[in-house]
């Protein structure tokens, strides 16, 4: 059975902020929204690709660092935009999620609909817990993207 | 005289934290340092006082891209240290699992890592642009390797069902079938891989590098062998401190490991196997490794893409070979029980020999443990080729000179995970 709508938390929950992504994610499956798949990654490229595929819609959530406050929440369609580069896939193995959308970008994989949510990181402390700000971005977009979702349903 | 240096902040195509240093004078290069940061060190006291059944999931934990070796070497080193041997389709199993790890951790770093620097990319990304057929073939490949994770291991990274004496469970017969049709799929997209890199242009660069691999009689080395050499050497594992000792350099936290008494580096990895296992390959694969190019031996690091390839081929077809053979066991694990002793284990990760050392009391508590890991073993050998092979390339500008370095360092597909991954690259010209 093909997913129709897919969250994808990412990062590495060990790493202080990293975590913000999935923190979101796991917040979402509880609300077990109906049609909705919600699954954690460490965020490597191939995985998000291979995860993406055969979905209408899809939302990732990772955290970022763009020098912006810590804790502040963007909403990039990126089917509409790129995302910069730089500022994203704090993936282990720095192949991360701007490499995934990249790619499905350029191999023509990328969903009808396909959106980032990024939030600003304070601190990457190995087995630190979210900031404070960033904790309270995570129930910011948790908010947000449920009510996004359940639109869209 | 004119001092130049040269700094790139950020390489993303080395998975690990570091810098390099490549200083040259008159022409020559004088040093090349390579520092890599080595998390495994923390391991091995996070295992102390844990219990010896907890290794798998602990050991695992070490690498995102090659889980399955830490907990292959840990299994066996302690399965050596109980006096328990796994075999029939269990022992089989553990090959299948390690041809996952194969086929998705070579096919990353062939598609998305390696092959960039042949075809003149900066990134897997902008090489998508031009050979976009070529890596949706490395996608889907690699995508078969975590399926085999996924199945066998319990889930794509850092699998959960590897326990001591075998698996939490062994799969049904008829869960492995749909797996068979997607690995003959991605033998013939091995194939076209191996053909594809042979087209590359490789710097003819060769040394006498003494190979280290793991020998078994009758198989291509993954689990099981004994420690051996091209220049005589032939141990068990459990006789590997006494060969081989790992040091500290004052440029890198990284140790380095040497043959003891001043013997030097050496290679372990796809080249070292190749070279010293070539017999073991598969027909298939050996014919399509000959057709491609490579002799029995193979000491240009460059074309170590093109055997990595050979061996993603063979890795197909070993999964295919285990799971026609498959008959499911019993039970899904040999039972262990604790006893006070030290065992020792080698296997064969996809970057090369992964060295494990426990000891345990009484109780089954874990009271030191020792992880070699393939980086740390090829780390003196990668700066000798550095040392060695970047004077050649002098004639080079500034850009292509600092980007030869880089794939000399990729060659060896360093792996050093759990951390975030910045690797300055610095050039001196003196």
């Amino acid at each position: 059975m093909s997913v129709q709508t897919l969250v994808i938390g990412v990062g590495n929950p060990a790493r202080g902020d990293d975590g913000a992504g999935r923190a979101v994610a796991r917040r979402l499956g509880e609300q077990a929204l109906l049609g909705v798949r919600v699954v954690e990654t460490e965020g490597d490229a191939t995985s998000v690709l291979s995860l993406m595929e055969g979905a209408q819609a899809v939302y990732l959530i990772d955290a970022c660092v763009s020098g912006a406050c810590a804790g502040e929440i963007r909403r990039i369609d990126v089917t509409q935009a790129d995302l910069p580069q730089a500022a994203y896939g704090l993936s282990s193995h720095r192949f991360g999620l701007a490499e995934a959308v990249a790619l499905a970008k350029i191999l023509q994989r990328l969903p009808p609909r396909c959106i980032v949510y990024a939030i600003e990181a304070a601190s990457f402390d190995m087995g630190a817990p979210l900031s404070t700000s960033v904790g309270r971005a995570v129930d910011a977009v948790v908010e947000a993207l449920s009510s996004e979702l359940k639109k869209e349903a | 005289m004119t001092r130049k240096t040269i700094k790139v902040d950020l390489l993303a195509r080395v998975e690990g934290e570091g810098a390099l240093k490549v200083v040259l004078h008159d022409g020559k290069v004088q040093s090349a340092e390579l520092n890599i940061f080595e998390p495994p060190r923390f391991f091995e006291a996070f295992l102390r006082d844990r219990h010896f059944t907890e290794t798998p999931d602990i050991v695992a934990r070490i690498c995102g891209i090659c889980p399955v070796a830490y907990q292959m070497s840990g299994v066996h080193a302690l399965e050596n240290l109980l006096g328990v041997t796994v075999g029939g389709p269990l022992r089989d199993l553990r090959r299948l699992l390690y041809c996952g790890e194969w086929i998705e951790s070579h096919t990353l770093h062939v598609y998305m890592l390696h092959a960039p620097d042949f075809l003149g990319y900066d990134g897997g990304v902008q090489m998508a642009r031009d050979h976009a057929e070529a890596v949706t073939r490395g996608l889907q490949l690699k995508k078969v390797g975590n399926e085999i994770l996924q199945l066998l291991g319990g889930r794509e990274i850092h699998p959960i069902n590897v326990r001591v004496g075998g698996f939490h469970r062994a799969p049904r017969k008829r869960e492995l079938a749909p797996l068979a049709e997607r690995l003959k799929w991605a033998r013939e997209a091995a194939i076209e891989t191996a053909r594809w890199v042979a087209t590359f242009d490789f710097p003819e660069r060769e040394r006498d590098y003494t190979f280290v691999t793991l020998k078994h009689p009758s198989e291509y080395p993954f689990n099981e062998g004994r420690i051996v050499s091209n220049r005589g050497l032939d141990i068990e594992a459990a006789d590997y401190d006494a060969h081989f000792e790992e040091t500290h350099v004052a440029h890198s936290t990284a140790l380095h490991s040497h043959f003891r008494d001043g013997g030097g580096s050496y290679l372990t990895g796809p080249l070292a196997r190749f070279s010293l296992a070539f017999d073991q390959l598969s027909p298939l694969a050996q014919e399509i490794a000959r057709e491609i190019g490579l002799g029995r031996e193979c000491r240009n690091p460059y074309r170590s893409i093109m055997v990595r390839a050979v061996e993603i081929l063979y890795a197909c077809d070993e999964a295919l070979r285990v799971i026609e053979d498959y008959e499911e066991p019993d039970r899904s694990f040999v039972a262990v029980e604790a006893r006070a002793g030290v065992g020792y284990a080698a296997t064969e990760a996809p970057r090369g020999l992964l060295y494990h050392r426990y000891h345990i009391d009484d109780a089954g508590t874990i009271t030191d443990a020792q992880i070699v890991p393939p980086t740390s073993q090829n780390q003196a050998c990668l700066e000798e080729d550095l040392v060695d092979f970047v004077g050649s390339f002098l004639d080079l500008p500034d850009e292509a000179l600092r980007h030869r370095c880089e794939q000399t360092v990729r060659n060896y597909d360093p792996c050093i995970s759990c951390a975030t991954h910045f690797l300055r690259l610095e050039m001196d010209r003196a």
